[in-house]
């Protein structure tokens, strides 16, 4: 059975802290069709078009027709351990210091084979589930859990080094003027995290929620203005030590396009908070979240976008901010891999409009904010990097996929 | 009569005549004026560090700043508002610089404004200070001292449910010290020169309205008029040149004999 | 089933004669080289030309194995050695290798595409030669086994262990029986790794590396290089070489795909092969060298080549004695669990033991009568099983 997760003690200061490793992370390009399932908490292995066979690992031929039509489909995730070892002792630095890990031969009801890191829970010759994960590589691997939940299961170590549990973490929501803000904070309080840092700017300007938020025993407000640099940097310097998870919760949300706009300001402030903000936010706080990444059980872990799903394609009647969530998106990217070396996950959260009131005037399906803050809160448990929230999220995504030109026109109307 | 401006500024250096900053620190967190939502605000004070003697620029260090022309201590020009936008000469590049040095008066209501947040300037309260210090002379600055500035920056912009609560004087004691008084131009310490609630008054933003209508300036966010004596203060508020500009933030000096 | 389709079903292999196996030469190994694979291997070739009172350029056939060559391959050996063979083979497959350039090289030398052939195969050894080479041993191993622990090898075939042992009731102590004998086969070798006696508690209360694979289930990869010369037998009798004949060879890859976990190695879809094209049974063999990358491989091999059926290896290693006087010779020179494994040369140790306890030349001690000798190989553990897999009976002449 695994033992609850203790809440950590106070760091010692003079203790050196331990760099962040990671397993090797270079797979076949095929293979990382296991990565884009991951990334999405998908269960998906490469499924012949021509004769149905389930194949891993991943490849390029059949290895029962020889067919070369091998998309990778999602496929029933149980199977039996039939074989387990104990890894005592490894030449990989990574896994050096982190023995004895358990791994072992799992097959699957679909048919292949898979060498599984295991969770403390399973038992040779028992069922099992499997989980696509990403490892601090980033790379897929598989994680064999036991058939149902158990008590505690997010807290097995093996486990939490692929998620980014905020359980006893220290979180930082940086904007919560909003109701977004808040129900993250909520939110995150309620999955356990211990401090929830909540980010607000111009606290001479009141706004509702604000008693709500000073309730929540967790909660503890800070400055924090997304269109200051000095204002960033300084969080950073007071409490970047102690914040494992960043979740940027700053919107800039107007109706309006490109062309039928008339002057700047607005686009103006949408780039500063969105763009730029998310910039400081990288600049500030990246540097000591990786550096972090190993840093115990409340080793730094994510860094959280919030993003309109039309940053993936625009949506004109939201034209403008759709085009600032588009530039936050490339920013996420180019950050994913800046902080990849810490073993720091960015997480990217789409959604359509939300049951906010600068999308007053858009019929439903929205996402509410209690929604997508639970969205939020259970993908960084899962460790995942690309989550959709929403009808409209999971329409668009699904559209984009089969003809992205066909899209562009249909947000037209 | 003649008068030297080479003794002036010895005087000056000779600290005979004494120089006081009304000027607010252009700094990130001050508080800008908050319109509704769906309009245009007003950009607050930013900073970007360019270099700071480091491998962006190794000897040096300076900053990029961006601001809106009423950000912080500012000057209001005539053009800024509807009813002063067809005067001759009425933006801060082509109003007469002569004018950018000017006398003013100071009407202390600081006890009343620390009783209520909404206190109204009217005309029997200036009457009330002409009654002691002498009537206003024409030219002057008539500067409103509530010790606003003093307040944290909560207190300062006093934001509620309905709108901000600042003092600020009402629309018939505007008109009166424009025609009756020939003002210069109306100075405040709080972000406006108007009431918090001025958009109820009939006109809306009445100092704004009348002022500048009859071409006459604003200065907001001023601070350090409790060292100002009523009467016999000289006031510098030059503005920055800015093509057709409808103000800018500046430093306002004020020289004491 | 025996691995053959119905296409094959009434070929007869061709015998081996006109050709012969001499010359065994092992470069004594070291644990750790700063020398390339190059030095290794061209030691190797140098001692072969030496003994056989050969000029390099009479040497027209070459096969080269190894795993620390890179970027080279056997082509960048011809100019780097300065040799110009008219056959010319880079073969890969670990611990087959050395069966795998038997069966090349004899069929040139019959065939007159070669005369005589260089079987050279050795690895460098460096501090860090051997966390390089499980990093990227593999496409399958790079993506699904490598970031699972990173155990290597190891891990690999611990979970073979577990399943062999959990399947057919192997105790440790079988495992223990086969090291120890080895063991004491290795005493007398003076350049292998292990040089002491390996007692049963030794043994037992060795470090777990990957449960239930312990220290001496292990082998010490090290630098070192092992050759043997094919050529026409009239050859070898012209320079007075002492040589053995081939009286059998299987070879195979990826067999049994459809076990879960590996049990049976290739040699058990051909093996009746093995044993009827040499003409003999299992009970008229003299000794046997398997290839011994972990014990319980060996125990496979053991049912595997014939010598006892599937799952009966516990019971076999329990009634038999392996040391090279013993009731079943076995791995008479130490094998790899004594003597170090040299990389791509193990696949080539039991061959050249084979040769000199045939020829009477042994460095240990020898093996009474060695008339007939099976040496097998194994390796290639791709994704999670040994792919590659072979074996030859040889005769002494």
């Amino acid at each position: 059975m695994t033992e609850p997760l203790i809440r950590p003690k106070r760091r010692n200061p003079l203790q050196r802290t331990r760099n962040p490793l990671g397993p090797q992370g270079v797979r076949s390009r095929t293979a990382h069709g296991l990565t884009a399932a991951a990334a999405e908490g998908r269960f998906a292995l490469q499924v012949c078009e021509d004769c149905k066979t389930v194949i891993y690992p991943p490849r390029d031929c059949c290895p029962s027709c020889l067919s070369v039509r091998l998309p990778f489909r999602d496929v029933a995730r149980g199977g039996v351990l039939i074989a387990e070892t104990t890894v005592q002792t490894s030449t990989d630095p990574y896994f050096r210091e982190r023995t004895p890990w358990r791994v072992g031969t799992v097959k699957l009801d679909a048919g292949p084979l898979i060498v599984a890191h295991l969770h403390a829970d399973t038992q040779e010759g028992r069922r099992v589930r499997l989980d696509l994960k990403l490892d601090k590589s980033g790379s897929a691997v598989a994680m064999a859990l036991p058939e149902k939940d158990t008590p505690n299961m997010a807290d097995d170590p093996h486990l939490r080094e692929m998620t980014c549990d905020p359980k006893f973490r220290r979180v930082l929501i940086t904007d919560g003027r909003s109701p977004i803000g808040q129900a993250m904070a909520k939110a995150f309080a309620e999955a356990g995290a211990s401090i929830v840092f909540v980010g607000i700017a111009d606290p001479w300007k009141p706004f509702p929620g604000l008693d709500a938020l000073r309730k929540v025993a967790a909660v503890e407000i800070v400055p924090l203005d997304l269109t200051d640099t000095e204002s960033v940097t300084e969080q950073a310097e007071q409490n970047g030590a102690r914040i494992d998870i960043v979740v940027n919760t700053a919107e800039h949300v107007r109706a309006g396009g490109i062309v039928d706009r008339h002057g700047m300001t607005i686009v103006r402030e949408q780039i500063d908070i969105r763009y730029l903000g998310l910039v400081r936010l990288a600049q500030a706080f990246g540097p000591i979240l990786r550096a972090r990444g190993a840093d115990g059980t409340n080793a730094a872990a994510a860094f959280v976008n919030l993003l309109s799903v039309h940053a993936l394609m625009n949506w004109p009647a939201y034209g403008s901010y759709s085009a600032a969530e588009a530039a936050c998106l490339s920013a996420a990217q180019c950050m994913r891999t800046e902080l990849r070396p810490g073993g720091i996950k960015v997480m990217n959260v789409f959604f359509g409009p939300l049951e906010t009131e600068w999308f007053q005037t858009v019929p439903p399906p929205k996402v509410a904010p209690a929604t997508l803050a639970r969205a939020v809160v259970r993908g960084l448990q899962q460790g995942l990097e690309d989550v959709f929230v929403g009808d409209i999220a999971d329409d668009i995504r699904a559209r984009l996929a089969v003809n992205p030109k066909a899209l562009e026109r249909e947000l037209a109307s | 009569m003649t008068v030297d401006v080479l003794s002036f500024a010895r005087a000056i250096a000779a600290g005979q005549i004494r120089v006081v900053d009304l000027t607010q620190t252009l700094s990130p967190d001050f508080p800008t004026i908050v319109l509704p939502p769906e309009l245009g605000q007003c950009a607050p004070f930013r900073m970007e560090e360019v270099s700071r003697y480091d491998e962006r620029g190794p000897a040096w260090y300076w900053n990029n700043i961006s601001l809106g022309e009423h950000t912080g201590t500012h000057f209001d020009a005539p053009i800024h508002w509807i009813s002063g936008k067809d005067l001759p000469n009425n933006a801060v590049d082509t109003i007469d610089v002569a004018k950018f040095v000017a006398p003013a008066v100071v009407i202390d209501c600081s006890t009343e404004c620390a009783a209520n947040p909404d206190f109204a300037l009217t005309v029997p309260f200036v009457e009330a200070w002409e009654a002691r210090h002498g009537k206003i002379e024409p030219g002057h600055w008539v500067l409103l001292r509530t010790d606003w500035s003093k307040q944290d920056f909560a207190g300062y912009a006093n934001l509620r449910d309905d709108g901000a609560h600042t003092p600020g004087p009402e629309p018939a004691v505007v008109k009166w010290l424009v025609e009756e008084r020939d003002v210069h131009g109306f100075g405040t310490e709080t972000i406006g020169t108007d009431l918090g609630q001025g958009h109820h008054f009939n006109p809306p933003f009445p100092a704004h309205f009348y002022m500048h209508g009859k071409g006459r300036f604003g200065l907001q966010c001023l601070t350090n008029l409790d060292l100002l004596p009523p009467k016999g203060a000289v006031i510098i508020a030059a503005p920055l040149k800015i093509k057709q500009g409808s103000g800018s933030p500046l430093r306002v000096l004020a020289l004491l004999s | 089933m025996n691995g053959r389709g119905d296409m094959a079903s009434n070929t007869k292999r061709k015998s081996y004669d006109g050709v012969v196996v001499c010359l065994p030469v092992t470069i004594p190994y070291r644990r750790y080289s700063t020398n390339s694979a190059h030095w290794w291997l061209g030691r190797a070739l140098q001692e072969l030309t030496e003994r056989a009172k050969l000029r390099l350029a009479d040497i027209d056939g070459l096969a080269v194995s190894s795993f620390t060559l890179a970027p080279d391959t056997a082509v960048g050996l011809t100019q780097h050695f300065g040799v110009s063979p008219r056959w010319l083979d880079h073969i890969p497959f670990g611990g087959a290798s050395g069966i795998v350039a038997l069966r090349r090289a004899a069929r040139a030398v019959q065939a007159g595409d070669a005369d005589i052939v260089a079987c050279i195969a050795g690895d460098t050894n460096h501090v860090d030669s051997f966390r390089k080479t499980l990093s990227n041993f593999s496409r399958f191993a790079q993506d699904a086994v490598y970031p699972y622990g990173s155990g290597g090898a190891n891990a690999s075939f611990a979970l073979i262990t577990k399943n062999y042992m959990n399947l057919y009731g192997a105790k440790r102590e079988d495992f223990a029986k086969i090291c120890i004998a080895q063991r004491d086969n290795a005493l007398p070798i003076p350049y292998a790794m292990m040089k002491k006696k390996l007692t049963l508690d030794e043994y037992m209360a060795a470090r777990p590396i990957a449960d239930p694979i312990h220290l001496f289930d292990c082998v010490m990869p090290c630098a070192g290089a092992e050759a043997i010369l094919i050529c026409r037998e009239d050859i070898a009798k012209a320079q007075k070489l002492p040589y053995v004949r081939i009286l059998s060879t299987i070879e195979r890859h990826n067999a049994f795909g459809s076990d879960p976990i590996q049990i049976r190695g290739g040699w058990a879809a051909d093996i009746s092969d093995l044993w009827s094209m040499a003409g003999l049974r299992p009970d008229a063999v003299d000794f046997v060298q398997t290839y011994d990358d972990y014990p319980v491989i060996v125990m496979m091999q053991f049912e595997d080549l014939g010598f006892c059926k599937k799952g009966e290896g516990p019971d076999f290693v329990r009634s038999r004695t392996f040391t090279n006087d013993g009731s079943f010779p076995h791995n008479t020179s130490g094998g790899q669990l004594s003597v170090g494994q040299a990389g791509a040369g193990g696949g080539l140790l039991g061959m050249v033991e084979t040769v000199r306890q045939l020829i009477n030349e042994p460095i240990g001690a020898p093996v009474r009568n060695a008339r007939i000798g099976v040496v097998s190989g194994f390796g290639m553990i791709n994704y999670d099983r040994g792919l590659s897999s072979g074996a030859a009976i040889l005769a002494r002449a």
